[in-house]
């Protein structure tokens, strides 16, 4: 197969519940490229990425997703973050009483042993966290407590950012990370997500307004609509949408 | 086509049955000689214990005492527990193993005794041991050795097993044996009256700070035998201790009986920490076997602007019946009560404490953090009782149960008794579940079902685990994870 493909998702179905979310996602991921999935309320986007990441919630009927020449969809959802698939949730999760700091050593340590590496020390592991808190302006206080808890809507958003630098993937999956975000916090979100950016790994935003494309600039903009992709450009489509919002697409596709 | 990907199992009550199912690793049998006697229990049985310990003539009258008022009495039935019939007439009431006469230095401790206590990671050689921890460890009816003693002596301290109390300090013993737990306090406590064996004494003399942790460790081992410990801690004018307490038991299908009890006098101004860990054996996943654990714990704050402070990490026992207390009777006295208790497949627990304010501006305060999984039953029972006497008095309690899985029961029975107007009690209680989604987070992020199982758990107890000694503290952090180990998937 062709190696330069990151991802590779295939007529890819899913439901919720006996209901048929996604029906027949195609979207092929070059390392490098940042893809932007638009779209109206329920069309799939976040299902799309509960999907890939190995939410339990959903359940996969037909297709195949292929990660740099693996099976993604045979891997439990831990195995599909140690191969490098990152999912910054829309709603990040409260973990009363653990500290950010023992969370993210287990991520990591699961990670290296996953790779047969031996654990980072006490001392190695603060340093690691020293410098990716940069990355985000996280302060020292908020990395000391409890995953998430008391953490405003800006503070939640920047710690998935942290935590995406922390472990380097090489697929990102940003779900609404602009939801809830004032513009300073828009902006330190994602210029965090750019400085991680390389030519080895690859983005894919979903959201609902072109406000957070104007800062993280993708190569590619898809539509969904109804659990399919309807419409793939440049990022001059999201401008349109911007624009003439979903309605049109709707109709077009409604009167197929 | 169905893509379900493999590894990820099919619901949170399949990985939590997972979790919680693993197996018991102290569940070990020393092979040793002991000696023991007759099984049942009689006037006769009770005089034969006296004369193997060479107890003065004040004992036996109590111990008498004690047991013909245990002969009127019915166990207790209102704690949130099945309780079968016991056969106390089944068991045997003293079990000493090896040697006969107490041992002077550890040449003369039975290797295999020896080895015993280095499997539980309690080793009795003074110089393996953790500088900052003293050690008497009790197996069966007898202590085997208490370490550190010289050191504390020069200090004034005493610590040693409570028979050797009784010869060594007999004035101190008859005054406090019974002070604070009278034989007629319960059912549990005029049994342990009749027939303790063992267990430690602790004595801290006016204004000394114990320079090191005093622990002791708990071991039943010989089959068809109960344990009966019995300790007395007194902390003088200004003194301060920190004790511990830690307890583990071999896998056998019967059922063992430990019936306990712990009295501890607070004076002026001192202060006692009393922690425990208790990891008896709990039975095996049906729910066969497993030790009763039955204990009456209670301080008495004697002393004004006394304080005593109770830490309790439950995860074994088939069944627990437990209620460590705090008697505020001197002004300004504070009482404390911080509780995690785990329990799993078919164990039950029903344990909590009770905060009498007898003196005005006395202060309590209750953390009780109840994790239930399987099938498992999980009861918070509290008192707290502000007398008219108790001018200004405060207590807070809060109260949290988390449920693993949807075959276990968390319930909180608190009883509140306010006869001063003054007095502020406060009573908060939640009941919460680890979420699906909390587990899909922690998967995300690499980790592992079982490992974030563990996180959480011991993230919602770390309010209390932070009041454990560091010492024990990780190790209780372990336990914790251990407990709710297990292969996944």
């Amino acid at each position: 197969m062709d190696k330069d493909i990151l991802l590779k998702v295939s007529g890819l179905r899913a439901k919720v519940e006996n209901k048929e979310i996604l029906r027949g996602i195609d979207l092929e991921i070059h390392p490098g490229e940042v893809h932007a999935i638009m779209g109206p309320n329920g069309s799939g986007k976040s299902t799309l990425s509960g999907v890939l990441a190995g939410d339990p919630a959903y359940t996969v009927t037909g297709g195949s997703a292929i990660f740099h020449g693996i099976n993604l969809l045979e891997l439990s959802p831990e195995d599909r973050s140690h191969e490098g698939l990152f999912l910054s949730f829309q709603y990040p999760v409260e973990i009363p009483g653990v500290s950010m700091v023992n969370f993210m050593r287990a991520a990591v340590n699961a990670k290296r042993e996953y790779f047969h590496e031996a654990p980072l020390s006490a001392g190695e592991f603060l340093k690691l966290m020293r410098a990716k808190r940069a990355i985000v302006e996280l302060d020292n206080k908020l990395a000391s407590r409890s995953v998430n808890e008391g953490f405003s809507g800006g503070e939640k958003k920047r710690n998935e950012i942290f935590q995406m630098a922390v472990l380097e993937p090489r697929l990102a999956i940003l779900d609404e990370t602009d939801s809830g975000l004032d513009i300073d916090a828009l902006r330190v979100v994602a210029g965090g997500v750019n400085k991680l950016k390389t030519d080895r790994n690859a983005t894919i935003v979903i959201t609902h307004y072109q406000r957070l494309l104007d800062y993280i600039k993708p190569d590619f903009v898809h539509v969904l609509y109804k659990g399919r992709i309807v419409r793939t450009g440049g990022p001059e489509l999201a401008l349109e949408l911007e624009e003439r919002g979903y309605d049109w697409i709707k109709e077009l596709e409604d009167n197929k | 086509m169905e893509n379900k990907p493999k590894n990820i199992p099919e619901s949170t009550d399949d990985i939590i049955g997972d979790v919680t199912g693993s197996e018991y690793k102290y569940g070990f049998v020393t092979d040793v000689e002991t000696d023991r006697i007759p099984v049942g229990l009689s006037e006769e049985v009770i005089r034969l214990i006296s004369h193997k310990k060479g107890e003065p003539d004040w004992l036996l009258d109590f111990r008498l005492k004690a047991y013909r008022y245990w002969l009127t009495l019915t166990p207790p039935h209102w704690g949130h527990l099945n309780i079968p019939d016991f056969d106390y007439q089944a068991i045997s009431y003293y079990a000493a193993p090896g040697k006969k006469k107490a041992p002077g230095s550890l040449d003369e401790i039975d290797p295999e005794i020896r080895d015993t206590f280095n499997r539980l990671g309690i080793p009795l050689e003074e110089q393996k041991h953790l500088a900052g921890m003293a050690v008497d460890a009790v197996m069966d009816s007898v202590s085997v050795k208490t370490t550190h003693r010289e050191a504390l002596a020069e200090k004034g301290i005493i610590f040693c097993s409570i028979s050797e109390a009784v010869k060594d300090f007999p004035d101190l013993v008859r005054k406090y044996l019974g002070s604070v737990v009278s034989y007629k306090d319960n059912f549990y406590a005029a049994l342990n009256s009749a027939v303790f064996s063992d267990g430690s004494f602790v004595y801290i003399p006016k204004g000394v700070r114990c320079p090191m942790e005093l622990s002791t460790y708990f071991r039943i081992n010989a089959s068809g035998t109960g344990q009966f410990e019995r300790t007395l801690i007194i902390a003088d004018d200004d003194a301060y201790v920190s004790y511990l307490e830690g307890c583990t038991a071999p896998m056998r299908d019967e059922n063992q009986l430990h019936a306990a009890i712990v009295e501890i006098v607070v004076e002026d101004r001192a202060e006692v920490k009393y922690s425990t860990v208790q990891n008896w054996y709990a039975g095996d996943a049906e729910g066969r076997g497993g030790v009763y654990n039955l204990v009456t714990k209670r301080g008495l704050c004697r002393g004004d602007y006394s304080k005593l402070s109770w830490t309790q990490v439950e995860t074994g026992s088939a069944i627990t019946w437990k209620y460590p207390s705090c008697v505020l009777a001197g002004r300004g006295s504070t009482g404390e009560f911080y509780s995690v208790a785990v329990t799993r497949n078919h164990q039950q627990a029903d344990t909590g404490t009770k905060m009498i304010h007898l003196a005005p501006d006395t202060r309590s305060t209750i953390v009780s953090k109840g994790i239930s999984a399987g099938y498992s039953e999980n009861s918070y029972r509290g008192q707290v009782k502000v007398t008219p006497a108790a001018e200004g008095a405060r207590n807070y309690t809060q109260c949290d149960s988390l449920l693993l899985g949807s075959n276990c029961g968390a319930h909180t029975f608190p009883y509140i008794d306010v006869m001063n107007p003054t007095a502020i009690v406060e009573h908060e209680a939640t009941t919460s579940k680890i979420s699906e989604d909390q587990l899909f987070y922690c998967n995300q992020r690499g980790i592992p079902t079982e490992e974030a199982i563990g996180l959480i758990v011991n993230g919602y107890a770390k309010e209390v685990m932070n009041k454990l000694p560091m010492e024990f503290a990780v190790e209780a952090q372990k336990l914790l994870q251990i407990t709710l180990e297990g292969s996944v998937g």
